[in-house]
C-alpha cells in the first residue's frame, strides 16, 4: 500500500481479479452466489469506472490535472510501471462497465451452467481488458493483453460442441501468432530506444537517432499488426465471424469491445508515439491504417450483404465499426489534425459497441427454436421464388396475431429496432450522430478533406446502408413473418437487452455532453505532450516504507 | 556470437512459420513453439550480447554499470517464456478435444476432399 497515492485508478483492475479470484474457491454447486459476487462486482467495477471519468473531466487529479497517474511499486516512471488514466482510459473502462452489466444478467439466464467457471473468466476477461485500457507501459499491456486471451479463449470455448473447439482451435492459434508479433515489436523498440514507457518513447521520438528509427518503425508496425488482428482489419480478419458465430451469446457480445481494445491502442500508441511532436516520424502508419480501415468496410458490407444469418451478419457489423473507426484514425494522424473527426468517432465507438454487444444478445433468443430455421427457410424460398406450401394461412391477414405476441417479444423487437437504426447509423439515434460528426469535421477541416475523405464518406453512407438492408431482412423475418409461436424469452434475457438500447437512447438524448466530452478527449490525443510531460513528472509519493528498503 | 545467434533465431522463425502453415494440428503447435523460442532468443539479444557480465548488481557501494548487463531484457523474456508455456498448454488441450471432437488432426476439423 502506499500512502496518499490515488488508489481508484488501479480499482477497475483489481476488482474483477479479486472477484474471479474469490469465485474459483467454490464449485459449481454455487452458481447463485457467483452470480451475485460477479454483479456486484462489475456493479463497483462501473462505479469506479464513473467516479474516475467525472475526476479525468474536471481535473479531479492532483494539481487540478485532467490525467491520473499511479505508479505500481512507487518507482518513478521510466524505472517503473505506471498506470495511467486520461479522459480517453476513463471512457474505455465506463464503456466496459456498461456492457458488463447487462451480459452477466444475461449470462445468469442460463449461459453460466453450460460449464466450469463462467463467471470466473469474465471476470478476468474484464480485468485484462480495464488493465490494456490503464496502462502506460508497453511490456504491462502485452501481460494484459495475454490476460484477457487467455479468459477469452476460455469464454470462446464454453459449452463444448464440435463448431466452438474448431472456432476456438483457429482463434487461439492466430492470436497466439499475433502475440509473437507484438512481442518482436516491443524488443524492437526496446533495442532501439531502451525504454518501455510509453510516454517516455514519445518523448524520445523526436531525439532519435536516424539509424534507430527505421527499427522503431519496424518494430511499431509489427506491433500494431498485432493490435490489428484483434480489430479485425482486412485481410487479418477471417477468423473473426467464425470466432464470433461460434462463442456463447454473453461471450459474443463482450467480444464486442475486444476488437475495440485493438482500435483503442492503435488511436493511444499513433498519437502518443507518432502525433505531431515526433519530428521525422510524425504520421507513420496513418496511410496504412486508413486505406486498411477502408477495405475492412468495404469487405464488411460485403460480408453484411452475403449473410444468412443473423450471427455471422452481427460479425461483419463490428469488422465495419472497427474499420470506421481505424479509417478516422488514420485519417486524423495522416493529417495532423482532426479534432472533430475523432471526437465524432470516439462517440461512434461508444454507440456501435453496445448496439452491436446488443445484437449478439439478440440473436440466440430471436433463433431459438424455429426462429432461426424459419428466417433461413423463408430466405431460401425467396431466393428460389417458391411459395412454401401454406400459402392459403399467408393470404389470411391473420387479424388476430399482435396479441399472440407476448410482451417480451415485442419489446425485443423494439430493441432490435434501435440496435438496427444505431448502427446503420439512420437518425434519430446516436450512430447518426457520430457519423455525422464524422463526415462533419472530416470535409469541414481543411486538413483532412481531399479525395480521401470523399471516398470514406462514399464507404461509410454505402456501409450503412448495407447494414440497414441486411438487419432489416432478418428483423422482418424473424418479428414479422414468423407465424409459429414466438420462442420463449425469459425476463433475465429481455432485460438487458432492453437496458442496452435505453443507453443508446439516453447517449442520443444526452449527445451534446457527451460529444464535448469526447472533444476534450479528441483534443488531448492530439496534444500528446500532455500526457507524456504528467507521467514523466509524477513524483513517487514520498515517505512511505517500501519506497526505501 | 552475433551471427550464430542470428541464425539460430532466423532457422527457429523459418521453420516455425512453416511449421504453423501446415495443416496438422500437431505441426501447428511446434511451429508456435518454435516461434515463441526465436522470440525469446530475439528479445534476450536486444539487451546486446555481452560474455561473462552478470545482470545483477551488487547492494550498495559504488557501482559502474559498464560491467553489467542490461538485466530488464532477461526479465521480460522470463514473462514470455511463462506466458507462451501455459498458452501452449492450453493450445494442446484444445487441440486434443478437436481431435476427439472431429476425428481428425485436420486444423479445419475435416480432410480435404481429395
Amino acid at each position: 500500500m502506499i500512502p496518499g497515492a490515488d488508489h481508484l485508478i488501479i480499482a477497475p483492475i483489481l476488482i474483477p481479479f479479486l472477484a474471479g479470484a474469490l469465485m474459483l474457491l467454490y464449485d459449481e454447486r454455487r452458481r447463485r452466489m457467483k452470480l451475485g459476487v460477479a454483479l456486484v462486482a462489475a456493479g463497483l467495477m462501473l462505479l469506479a469506472g464513473i467516479a474516475l471519468l467525472r475526476r479525468a473531466n474536471g481535473g479531479g487529479f492532483a494539481g487540478g490535472s485532467d490525467v491520473g497517474y499511479y505508479l505500481l511499486g512507487n518507482w518513478a516512471v521510466p524505472w517503473g510501471i505506471v498506470l495511467v488514466l486520461d479522459r480517453l482510459s476513463a471512457l474505455m473502462v465506463v464503456l466496459n462497465g456498461l456492457l458488463a452489466l447487462p451480459v452477466l444478467v444475461y449470462a445468469g439466464a442460463g449461459w453460466h451452467r453450460q460449464g466450469q467457471h463462467f463467471m470466473s473468466l469474465m471476470m478476468f476477461l474484464f480485468m485484462g481488458l480495464n488493465g490494456a485500457f490503464l496502462t502506460g507501459d508497453l511490456f504491462s499491456l502485452f501481460v494484459f493483453f495475454e490476460v484477457l486471451l487467455a479468459a477469452s479463449y476460455g469464454l470462446l470455448l464454453h459449452g463444448g460442441g464440435q463448431f466452438r473447439v474448431r472456432a476456438g482451435l483457429h482463434y487461439v492459434a492466430i492470436n497466439l501468432a499475433g502475440s509473437v508479433l507484438f512481442l518482436i515489436g516491443v524488443a524492437l523498440i526496446y533495442g532501439a530506444t531502451g525504454t518501455l514507457s510509453m510516454a517516455h518513447l514519445s518523448q524520445l521520438m523526436v531525439t532519435l537517432d536516424g539509424s534507430h528509427r527505421p527499427l522503431v518503425h519496424a518494430g511499431a508496425a509489427l506491433m500494431g499488426l498485432a493490435f490489428l488482428v484483434k480489430a479485425g482489419i482486412w485481410p487479418l480478419s477471417f477468423w473473426l465471424p467464425s470466432a464470433y458465430m461460434a462463442s456463447p451469446a454473453p461471450v459474443a457480445a463482450m467480444f464486442a469491445i475486444m476488437t475495440k481494445v485493438g482500435v483503442y491502442i492503435l488511436l493511444r500508441l499513433s498519437f502518443l508515439v507518432f502525433g505531431a511532436s515526433a519530428g521525422a516520424s510524425t504520421g507513420f502508419g496513418g496511410v496504412a491504417l486508413a486505406a486498411g480501415g477502408m477495405a475492412t468496410m468495404i469487405y464488411g458490407t460485403l460480408g453484411i450483404l452475403g449473410s444468412q444469418g443473423l450471427g455471422r451478419m452481427a460479425a461483419h457489423v463490428v469488422l465495419v465499426s472497427s474499420g470506421t473507426l481505424l479509417a478516422v484514425t488514420g485519417i486524423a494522424l495522416n493529417a495532423g489534425d482532426g479534432v472533430t473527426m475523432l471526437s465524432g468517432a470516439l462517440y461512434y465507438l461508444v454507440s456501435s459497441t453496445l448496439a452491436a454487444g446488443m445484437l449478439f444478445l439478440l440473436f440466440e433468443p430471436m433463433s431459438r427454436d424455429e426462429g432461426g430455421i424459419a428466417a433461413m427457410l423463408a430466405l431460401t424460398a425467396d431466393a428460389w421464388g417458391l411459395e412454401p406450401g401454406e400459402t392459403e394461412e399467408d393470404a389470411d391477414p391473420a387479424p388476430g396475431l399482435q396479441l399472440n405476441i407476448p410482451g417480451l417479444m415485442t419489446a425485443l423487437s423494439v430493441a432490435y429496432a434501435v440496435a438496427v437504426l444505431a448502427l446503420a447509423g439512420l437518425p434519430p439515434l446516436s450512430g447518426f450522430v457520430g457519423k455525422f460528426v464524422i463526415l462533419m469535421g472530416g470535409i469541414g477541416d481543411a486538413a483532412t478533406g481531399g479525395t480521401v475523405i470523399w471516398a470514406f464518406a462514399a464507404i461509410l453512407i454505402v456501409a450503412g446502408f448495407a447494414t440497414l438492408i441486411g438487419l432489416m431482412r432478418i428483423g422482418i423475418q424473424t418479428f414479422w413473418a414468423n407465424d409459429g409461436e414466438p420462442p420463449p424469452v425469459s425476463v433475465l434475457e429481455a432485460g438487458p437487452v432492453i437496458a442496452l438500447s435505453a443507453m443508446l437512447v439516453l447517449l442520443t438524448v444526452q449527445a451534446e455532453d457527451v460529444l464535448r466530452y469526447t472533444r476534450a478527449t479528441a483534443e488531448t490525443l492530439e496534444m500528446p505532450t500532455l500526457y507524456v510531460e504528467g507521467v514523466l513528472a509524477a513524483p513517487p509519493v514520498a515517505g512511505s516504507g517500501e519506497a526505501d528498503p | 556470437m552475433e551471427a550464430v545467434l542470428a541464425l539460430a533465431i532466423g532457422v527457429l522463425t523459418a521453420s516455425g512459420v512453416w511449421l504453423l502453415l501446415r495443416p496438422r494440428t500437431f505441426q501447428v503447435i511446434i511451429g508456435l513453439s518454435l516461434l515463441s523460442h526465436a522470440v525469446n532468443l530475439f528479445i534476450f539479444s536486444m539487451g546486446r550480447l555481452r560474455p561473462g557480465a552478470p545482470p545483477i548488481m551488487p547492494d550498495g557501494g559504488f557501482v559502474d554499470p559498464s560491467r553489467y548487463t542490461d538485466p530488464l531484457p532477461q526479465a521480460l523474456v522470463l514473462t514470455a517464456i511463462v506466458i507462451s508455456f501455459a498458452t501452449t498448454a492450453l493450445f494442446l488441450v484444445i487441440m486434443i478435444a478437436a481431435r476427439g471432437l472431429t476425428g481428425t488432426d485436420h486444423v479445419d476439423g475435416r480432410e480435404r476432399e481429395q
